[in-house]
């Protein structure tokens, strides 16, 4: 492998300290269109805790995607910095340092469930025995054993879409990325898969951003709710949920949920009076 | 089984109209024949003579099947006169010719995929390439090849690659490029090496885009074949055959020989119909 003599992702030092996982600092992007200048974002500072289920949620064109499109080195930033891990977000793409699961499953149609999660161990050099062993551990967190050797046209799509985030937690990145992952799923699939998503949040203690159209998605699951309002794209109001660890479900009825939402509702209006 | 009525009623009605039409366009000659012989021609007897002459303008199918059957059952294959040998003759050179085509079709579409300069410069060449009327440029390749010692199979199989690569060209710069941005994403967020994302995306998600290119490309690769014979005054081969019979006025001949290229193209594009079915299904994509 061409790639294998990278360092291998796990727990560095730089935050073992209790740095952030994640730290922006004044960032800003401009995209430069036919229309003109686009503020994507601007002056955007957060930071982001070891262990932290952190939502983003905000109109299109927000910015919410594209900040986490900055975190992962695929969009390059104008302005200010962003720190992963403690060093730039391109040598932590490097090594290897984050999932990223897209809104879209994404997954190869002419590999199995099984080789499609194999897919990224490949990449990364992993010997086969190890490929194995990981994949099967992986389906078995996402509650998909069995499968592996099924097509992903024989899934539906709320099992693609635990299959592809199976394929993110495949290698050892401390940090998950998510972009609207259960967006295009019904409301149905979509409850299960956020309790399923926090009881792997709970046994993993992985660091998660999670990008957001619901309010209901971003209070259920958060510890942190960042709220984004668009042109130029920017964070309104940040806030710490009050909400326990342990959250069943039917945690959705009670006053301090509700309280929660409500604050992110007024948060989502203030911004869009800014217009 | 459901498609064998249906395929069944346009092949009779293709033979019926092919009947009718021999005897409409034979019976000039056959009046000929009996205003100079003195005597009166009844229905049958017209029907019976325009399907049985020697130099048909157009032979009856059954003309065309003894034919065909003549000179392949009954003849050694090793004979100047089988049509199986001089079949074999073209098909040499379209295989070969489909596979320096393929090959360099893909070499083309990965440099245009990969490599900017490429993208810009390569591609309007190929299309003019087949702008140019290959009747035209069969003669010269054959000449210049001729000229530097190199006789036989290769020039022919060149005219082949010559029409065949083009599909594959197109057909694979489309397909290299069919994985979304989300997919190159993706591989990115892993850190993939070019030659990962190149083996483990691009090229399998060009698959299906290939084997579309290659059933074009082999049928294309056979007319090459058969044209690169013909203005070369080549003595085996196919396009042999239909130069000789147009020079003889055999009719029956060049027919027999068209059918046999039909039959050979029908082939070759089942043939990697059956490749396509069996690479697709394995790759689960079907």
């Amino acid at each position: 492998m061409p790639n294998g003599e990278l360092p291998m992702p796990g727990l560095s030092s730089a935050h073992a300290s209790g740095a952030p996982v994640i730290s922006a600092h004044h960032l800003d992007l401009t995209f430069q269109t036919n229309d003109g200048p686009v503020h994507a974002l601007k002056d955007v500072s957060l930071d982001i805790e070891k262990g932290d289920f952190v939502s983003f949620i905000g109109p299109s064109g927000c910015g919410k995607t594209t900040f986490l499109r900055c975190m992962a080195d695929l969009e390059q930033p104008t302005g200010g910095t962003i720190t992963v891990n403690g060093t730039t977000a391109e040598n932590a793409r490097k090594a290897r340092a984050y999932g990223y699961v897209f809104q879209a499953a994404g997954l190869y149609p002419w590999r199995t469930i099984g080789g499609n999660i194999k897919l990224p161990l490949e990449i990364m050099g992993y010997s086969k025995p190890e490929q194995t062993e990981r994949m099967q551990r992986v389906l078995d967190l996402v509650e998909l054993s069995g499968f592996e050797n099924k097509f992903p046209w024989q899934l539906s799509g709320g099992m693609q879409q635990r299959a592809s985030i199976a394929r993110a937690l495949a290698f050892d990145a401390d940090i998950l990325l998510m972009d609207e992952p259960f967006g295009a799923l019904d409301e149905i699939v979509r409850d299960h898969l956020n309790e399923q998503l926090l009881k792997l949040w709970a046994r993993t203690e992985k660091t998660i951003a999670f990008v957001t159209h619901s309010i209901p998605e971003a209070v259920y699951l958060s510890t942190k709710i960042v709220v984004m309002s668009p042109r130029p794209g920017r964070i309104t109001d940040v806030i710490e949920s009050p909400l326990p660890k342990e959250r069943p479900l039917d945690i959705r009825e009670t006053p301090e949920f509700l309280e929660v939402a409500h604050r992110v509702r007024e948060g989502l209006r203030a911004g869009h009076q800014d217009d | 089984m459901k498609s064998f009525v249906p395929v069944c009623t346009v092949v009779l009605f293709i033979f019926g109209f092919w009947y009718l039409a021999a005897i409409w366009l034979n019976a000039p000659w056959a009046y000929d024949k009996a205003t100079r012989a003195g005597v009166e021609l009844t229905t049958s007897e017209l029907v019976a003579d325009t399907w049985s002459q020697e130099k048909p303008k157009l032979p009856a199918p059954h003309q065309v099947a003894v034919e065909i059957w003549n000179t392949t059952v009954e003849k050694n294959i090793t004979s100047k006169r089988s049509l199986i040998y001089h079949s074999w003759i073209t098909l040499s050179a379209t295989l070969l010719g489909f596979v320096l085509g393929t090959g360099l079709g893909i070499l083309l579409a990965v440099g245009i995929v990969y490599n900017r300069v490429m993208d810009r410069s390569v591609m309007p060449w190929v299309i003019t390439s087949q702008t140019i009327p290959i009747l035209a440029l069969a003669p010269m390749i054959i000449v210049v090849l001729n000229a530097v010692g190199i006789s036989g199979l290769l020039p022919k199989a060149m005219i082949s690659m010559y029409l065949s690569f083009f599909p594959v060209v197109v057909g694979m710069v489309k397909g290299l490029r069919s994985p979304e941005v989300m997919q190159l994403d993706q591989m990115r967020t892993w850190n993939a090496s070019a030659s990962q994302t190149f083996w483990r995306l691009r090229l399998p998600a060009s698959m299906p885009f290939l084997f579309a290119s290659l059933k074009v490309g082999v049928a294309a690769s056979l007319v090459g074949a058969i044209v690169g014979e013909l203005p070369t005054g080549a003595v085996a081969g196919l396009g042999a055959r239909l130069l000789a019979g147009s020079y003889y006025g055999q009719t029956i001949q060049i027919w027999s020989a068209l059918i046999m290229a039909a039959a050979l193209a029908a082939l070759l594009v089942s043939l990697v119909g059956i490749v396509q079915r069996v690479t697709l299904k394995r790759m689960g994509m079907v």
